[in-house]
């Protein structure tokens, strides 16, 4: 018996087949949900893959929160489901409330796409108990909107509350406060960051690293275990 | 205004019509009336005025392209060649590749983001065309003297809009070139280009066949951007006096491109399409005339059903129209509503505006009234073909006897080794990274390997590790010495980058940028250009299977140098054998392939320490590039090497330079016998690479090369963090890489 991972295609997503393919490497079974459609077929855990979701026209991410996919996804994530928003997906999740913050343009005004050294800083959430806490990891990053923001009061408690779950190390590369890759809810089931963690799961490909496999075998191995 | 219907155009043989303003020439336009055997409608004017451009019709070139099927190699690989909207061929595994690279020029020099944009939706609407899923992007580009202030307007415009577009519709961007150049000051040259991945049953073409058939025209609506992009913008000479172009320049939206590619790739997989075009150049008139020559029967169109941006907008405009994200699909009735319930699913706009007919004609139909009634196969393929004239120019032979050979050589150590940190500093020698950094070369997770790569490798089969790889090249600094050759020397760089990934060449597309073809000089070197890269495509075994011409590259009297972009692709059995360029393994042996002449003509050397272009660009063979393509590949196939990089721009200082600080390794250099340290670092004789040998395997590759003939010298060995010249000089790779990767930044950031 395996975990069944969804992973949701908006229009304009672009990571939704390779996000699939992370999920199949680490074992797991990959189920495509679609946006239009409410019925999130009775998967473990959800991931909201990167991409422009609708052009990121308005602003990133704040169409795809209205689509009928997300209101199941915002129910079941507050009932516990482990949710993970990469890049266009981080921002979906800040869009929604899950996650409190905002995205900005990147503070030199360039699309940027390089390997990025993070740092794991919360080792104890759904997507992150394979590594440990200060483990570095190298994985791509490639947006135009990842400066992430928020006010000073939000970023404190985030700090206090051991929230950030990864920081940008050996050069912020687009601004974010407090050098904040990504972040995690109150509860550790819901996580969001601009990298991609998925592109770097095979060692032949991307990165040539496997760095990001971790994400989704600490999924397996809670959902399996649970 | 009275509509100027079939009927009333002929009933008014006398009504003056615009031809010259849309472009058509007398001759042409008295083409028209005979072929119509009355004057033509505004709507048929519009037709026959963008089809017959030298862009859409290829007047001035068709005399001179039809080599590369006259001199085609025999090759099995080949599925679908050139005159269909990209070639196709076999890769194996039951795959098939299409891939194109096209220019989008002059737009992107009058609006740079849209212009570079669009040429990135184009080309891969032209591969979706075929039945693919894309799968990769690449982009050479030309620009202006680096430190020309409109250079600053014209490339960061240029590289945020192709990676504006191409990362939004998460096409990995895997290869390409920047090259700067005076010559290309007022006429950038921004080419574009894309492959795609089918299983072999998937290939589509572009006809319409079936009379009943509807015709589909789906994605964007039609709007006012465009007109006469083909026409006006493409197939003209830049010049101060006309009022401004912008308006002919299309703006595209990424986000609608990327629904259309899926949309398109479901009704493929339901096989719903019998036969489908791509809205490019000349919009609805190609499409529509396209479509209907290549089928079998005519072709009825309703324009008032076509979907409007602007309900102002005149037939004629819609005809002409460039509008973006648009493709026509030709369904079997019964297969419509399945078609249009895909397009929906995708919130993509379909509607039907016409069906095939047994007739023989293209008739278009407005408010009721016919519009349209023509032979199509008149406006599509029968256009004016013109033997233009060409000549040797008169200052040909003062240019190749201005010999760079004898341009003053550094007088010692230290100015050989400043003249190395000059030389990998130089904008066409320095990192791209601040350009390619803007890119996504991950997404779709099958990069194998990406820019600055010798070529670009992407995985097509999880299991099996089939991949494909492409590299781009053009020098128009040798093709303008000598445009025979330059051809070759492109075709041949490009054909080495592949083998040095470890990839077998096998097929090449072009995009030939030139100056006026009215201009005899230019001619002439078009002529060349074309001639070497067929005897050569010939000789490599390579064939042309499709690509593209840019012509009018000139401002008033001042033409680009010729330059032919090459792009050859390659396949790999096993992405796992691939070969990187990077210099990783401390203690390996580095041995350089091929000979190494006095050779400066051309060369980044005359061009950086002295700003000179005179005398013969280096020899082209050929039958040893092809030898030292066999050994790279054997030698990456059994493993026999770490690292390779092909020597070109720059010479082997440049190529070994660039393997050191990718792997963050030095390297210690002697400079072998026979060889002076100047001709050794800095020549540009062709057919030579770099590559980096562990020891182990040492007896094992060089009694290979021997055995094959294949000239080699081991010149040194991957050690330390600086790269050393024995008796020279010795530059810390920190230096090295402080000079090669602070110049873009420095200019443009």
């Amino acid at each position: 018996m395996t975990a069944r991972i969804g992973v949701v295609t908006f229009p304009g997503t672009l990571d939704d087949r390779d996000t699939q393919r992370a999920v199949r490497v680490a074992g797991a079974e990959a189920v495509p949900l679609w946006h239009k459609d409410k019925d999130l077929k009775q998967v473990d855990a959800v991931v909201l893959p990167g991409g422009f979701s609708y052009g990121d026209y308005l602003r990133a991410g704040a169409i795809s929160r209205f689509s009928p996919v997300m209101e199941s996804v915002i129910e079941q994530a507050k009932a516990g489901m482990p949710v993970l928003g990469i890049c266009n997906g981080f921002q979906v999740l800040t869009e929604t409330h899950l996650l409190p913050g905002a995205m900005l343009r990147n503070n030199h005004l360039h699309f940027i796409c390089r390997e990025q050294t993070l740092r794991v800083e919360n080792a104890e959430t759904a997507w992150t108990a394979d590594y440990t806490a200060g483990q570095e990891i190298r994985v791509p990053l490639k947006n135009i909107d990842g400066q992430y923001t928020a006010d000073e009061r939000t970023l404190d408690m985030l700090e206090a509350e051991g929230r950030v779950a990864f920081r940008y190390l050996e050069g912020n590369p687009n601004g974010s406060l407090r050098d904040i890759a990504g972040i995690t809810n109150e509860a550790g089931n819901v996580v969001g960051l601009m990298p991609h963690p998925e592109h770097a799961v095979e060692p032949l490909v991307g990165t040539g690293r496997t760095d990001g496999l971790g994400f989704f075998t600490s999924i397996l191995k809670k959902l399996v275990n649970a | 205004m009275t509509l100027d219907t079939v009927k009333h155009a002929a009933e008014t043989p006398d009504v003056k019509l615009p031809w010259a303003e849309l472009g058509l020439k007398e001759d042409e336009y008295e083409r028209v009336r005979e072929i119509l055997g009355r004057r033509p409608t505004g709507a048929e004017l519009a037709m026959y005025s963008v089809m017959w451009s030298e862009h859409c019709s290829y007047k001035s070139s068709k005399v001179h392209l039809r080599q590369f099927g006259e001199k085609a190699p025999a090759n099995d690989a080949m599925l679908v060649g050139i005159g269909e909207n990209a070639g196709v061929v076999d890769v194996g595994q039951g795959y098939a590749v299409t891939f194109k690279v096209e220019s989008h020029n002059h737009p992107s020099y009058v609006e740079p983001y849209q212009g570079a944009a669009t040429g990135v939706g184009g080309i891969v609407r032209d591969i979706i065309a075929m039945g693919a899923r894309p799968v990769a992007v690449v982009d050479p580009l030309r620009m202006g003297d680096a430190q020309h202030p409109d250079t600053k307007r014209v490339l960061p415009g240029v590289v945020a809009g192709i990676g504006g577009y191409g990362n939004c519709l998460g096409l990995p961007n895997i290869g390409g070139e920047l090259v700067f150049d005076a010559c290309y000051q007022g006429n950038p040259l921004v080419n574009a280009g894309a492959i795609g991945v089918m299983r072999h049953e998937d290939i589509h073409l572009a006809k319409a066949s079936g009379p009943g058939n509807k015709v589909i025209l789906y994605g964007a609506r039609t709007g006012g951007d465009g007109i006469g992009g083909a026409s006006i913008l493409a197939s003209e000479t830049f010049d101060d006096s006309k009022p401004s172009k912008r308006p002919a320049v299309q703006v595209g939206d990424p986000f609608q491109e990327k629904l259309l590619i899926e949309c398109t790739l479901e009704a493929f997989a339901e096989k719903l399409v019998v036969g489908i075009q791509d809205l490019g150049a000349a919009g609805l008139s190609c499409a529509t005339s396209e479509l209907a020559s290549n089928g079998s029967g005519g072709m009825r169109v309703e324009l008032d059903d076509v979907p409007l941006r602007d309900s102002t907008l005149t037939p004629e405009e819609i005809l002409m129209s460039e509008s973006q994200e648009r493709m026509c699909a030709v369904v079997e009735p019964d297969k419509v509503a399945r078609f249009l319930e895909i397009c929906d699913k995708w919130d993509v706009i379909a509607t039907v505006v016409g069906e095939v007919t047994d007739g023989d004609r293209l008739e278009i139909f407005w408010h009721g009234e016919k519009i349209v009634d023509v032979d199509p196969r008149t406006v599509a393929h029968d256009g004016p073909v013109y033997e233009r004239p060409y000549a040797r120019p008169s200052w040909q032979d003062a240019l190749q006897a201005d010999d760079a050979n004898k341009l003053a050589r550094p007088a010692n150590a230290d100015e050989l080794r400043e003249q190395v940190l000059k030389l990998v500093a130089a904008p066409n020698q320095a990192a791209k990274s601040w350009v390619t950094d803007q890119y996504d070369r991950f997404v779709q997770g099958n990069t194998v390997l990406a820019q600055p790569e010798d070529s670009g490798m992407i995985r097509i089969n999880e299991e099996t590790g089939l991949g494909v790889a492409i590299a781009t090249d053009g020098n128009g600094r040798f093709a303008k010495l000598d445009p025979y050759k330059g051809a070759q020397l492109a075709l041949a760089e490009s054909y080495r980058n592949v083998a040095a990934s470890g990839a077998k060449p096998l097929a090449v597309s072009d995009c030939l940028n030139f100056g006026s073809p009215e201009d005899p000089d230019v001619m002439w070197q078009f002529a060349e250009a074309i001639r070497g890269l067929a005897d050569g495509c010939l000789e490599l075994g390579t064939p042309v299977t499709g690509g593209n011409v840019s012509l009018y590259n000139q401002t008033g009297e001042a033409a680009i140098h010729p330059t032919p972009v090459v792009a050859v692709l390659g396949v790999i059995d096993d992405v796992a054998r691939r070969t990187p360029m990077a210099f990783k393994e401390e203690g390996q042996l580095l041995y350089l392939l091929g000979e190494t002449r006095e050779e400066f003509g051309g060369s980044a050397w005359s061009q950086v320490i002295h700003g000179h272009l005179g005398g013969l660009p280096p020899e082209v063979d050929l039958a040893r590039e092809r030898l030292l393509g066999e050994i790279l590949i054997s030698a990456s196939r059994d493993g026999m090497i770490d690292a390779a990089h092909d020597l070109s721009d720059g010479g082997l200082v440049q190529a070994v330079a660039e393997s050191c600080l990718r792997g963050g390794r030095g390297a210690r250099l002697v400079v072998p016998d026979g060889l002076d340290a100047f001709t050794f670092l800095f020549s540009e004789s062709a057919g030579r690479a770099v590559v980096s040998v562990p020891r182990s395997e040492e007896l094992r590759f060089t009694d290979m090369c021997g055995a094959r003939g294949l000239p080699v010298t081991r010149i040194g060995v991957v050690d330390g963090d600086a790269v050393d010249v024995q008796g020279e000089f010795t530059l810390p790779l920190s230096e090295l890489r402080e000079a090669h990767e602070a110049t873009l930044p420095g200019l443009f950031a």
